[in-house]
């Protein structure tokens, strides 16, 4: 059951910033809400004030600028991601994350910020936005700052943000020449959460040698992972299986996966293997063209 | 706690009702206004049993606060049939045996008809994408999909009421 709350619609930003200064200590925000109303239901999270953003129209954007990369608002659902034009021919890996992020219903009403904020390691836009570089920033009644997302996620269900601050854009740059990334997840039901879910990004150099390299692994451990190791072993190197493979084999020794109901750790740490190969393999190809 | 005033439209009918804003939309559906169509399953954005269309999206209305449903048209499935006539898609799932138990029905149907208010052409592959958010142990999907199928290929046109 719900325990009841205080209900608070902000009109605008400046607003849900005013009220979140003020409640900072018995607040939580809501935007869609498809994952905060589970704990809630659960009894897990008991709240004094709600703080609804979900109508905040000025954070609803996606843009695009062959400077500024993309920028998208943090109330803009995923379901606009996926069906937007200019994220399917600038960033592709984005909105096949976002086909396979659970099911039509929640994309229709669940948001980008909600998503990143929520912080659930399991979560499928984190690893790929890491893996594309992008930055998150946030506000205050102080004003704004942007990080790495890397940077954003300190545990478990927590976040850099502070008590009084909110989500207000995810920032993409625009990707180097010749860049490809690749994400997957081990489910059993399409629309679940990743058992492991694993991002890559590759950028070659003109003779086609890797110059750039991320590997992103997802429900691998409290946070978002990037596996700096593996990254690193790519650098210079010519497109080869072999080093996929390892490269793989140390994502997996790297990882801090846990084991629960789905999988075990043991488990975890082959998938993540197999899914980091496979992942550099299909990335190096995309970059390739 | 303060009850707040919800506005909203339910199958053409407007509404306004006073709410602990705790509640779920799925509560105002079938507790405050009656439609006992719409299903509770899972109550976690499992299911889709509680598929409900807002604004002419689909979503689950156990996990969205009704509160965030202020001035929205809602369509359950109890305002798809038009003045005792059922909607083609109601009517292709009787033909083609898509209701068993009728858990998920309501749901499915809702689903079933934002896919194709969106898409009136889809393939197989969309149909099954399209229903991916509904659960149903009864029918093994394929008499859904063949219903939904039938629906997209125009076999029930002359039975449409507009």
């Amino acid at each position: 059951m719900i325990h009841d709350f205080t209900y608070l619609k902000p009109d605008s930003v400046k607003e849900a910033l005013t009220m979140l200064s003020e409640h900072k200590d018995e607040c939580k925000v809501i935007c869609g809400g498809q994952s905060l109303l589970i704990v809630m239901r659960q009894g897990l999270l008991v709240t004094d004030y709600l703080i609804d953003i979900k109508r905040l129209k000025e954070l609803d954007y996606i843009t695009f600028d062959k400077k500024a990369g993309l920028k998208i608002g943090a109330t803009t659902t995923h379901r606009a991601i996926e069906k937007s034009d200019v994220v399917a021919k600038h960033y592709p890996v984005l909105v096949a994350m976002e086909g396979k992020l659970a099911s039509i219903q929640v994309r229709n009403w669940g948001t980008f910020g909600g998503n990143l904020a929520h912080a659930d390691p399991a979560g499928d836009p984190a690893p790929v936005l890491i893996a594309l570089k992008a930055n998150i920033k946030m506000g205050g009644m102080n004003g704004e700052r942007v990080m790495p997302l890397e940077d954003f996620f300190v545990d478990y269900f927590e976040t850099a943000l502070n008590k009084d601050e909110l989500v207000l854009e995810v920032q993409v740059p625009v990707p180097e020449p010749k860049t490809g990334a690749a994400y997957q997840k081990f489910n059993l039901l399409e629309s679940d959460m990743g058992v492991v879910a694993v991002a890559a990004s590759v950028t070659l150099n003109g003779n086609g040698k890797c110059k750039d390299a991320r590997i992103v692994l997802g429900n691998a451990g409290s946070t978002p992972k990037r596996v700096k190791r593996a990254e690193e072993l790519l650098i210079g190197k010519k497109y080869d299986e072999a080093l996929f493979a390892e490269a793989g084999k140390i994502a997996s020794e790297d990882s801090e996966p846990v084991a629960d109901i789905h999988a075990s750790e043991e488990h975890r740490r082959h998938l993540l293997g197999v899914l980091t190969k496979r992942m550099l393999k299909k990335a190096w190809e995309k970059a390739r063209g | 706690m303060e009850k707040k005033l919800l506005r909203l439209t339910v199958n053409g009918q407007e509404y306004e009702i006073y709410i602990n804003p705790k509640t779920l939309l799925v509560e105002v559906i079938r507790d405050y206004l009656g439609f006992t169509g719409t299903k509770r399953g899972c109550d976690t954005v499992s299911c889709g049993a509680c598929t409900v269309i807002i604004n002419g999206m689909s979503v689950k209305s156990c996990s969205v606060l009704a509160m965030q449903a202020e001035g929205a048209k809602i369509t359950t499935v109890e305002g798809l049939e038009d003045k005792g006539k059922l909607h083609p898609i109601q009517k292709a799932f009787l033909d083609h045996g898509a209701y068993q138990c009728g858990f998920c029905a309501p749901g499915m149907l809702m689903s079933a008809k934002a896919l194709l208010d969106e898409n009136p052409n889809p393939t197989t592959w969309e149909i099954r994408e399209g229903i991916e958010g509904n659960i149903c142990r009864c029918t093994g999907y394929n008499s859904i999909v063949r219903a939904v199928e039938a629906v997209a290929k125009g076999n029930y046109r002359e039975e449409h009421h507009e």
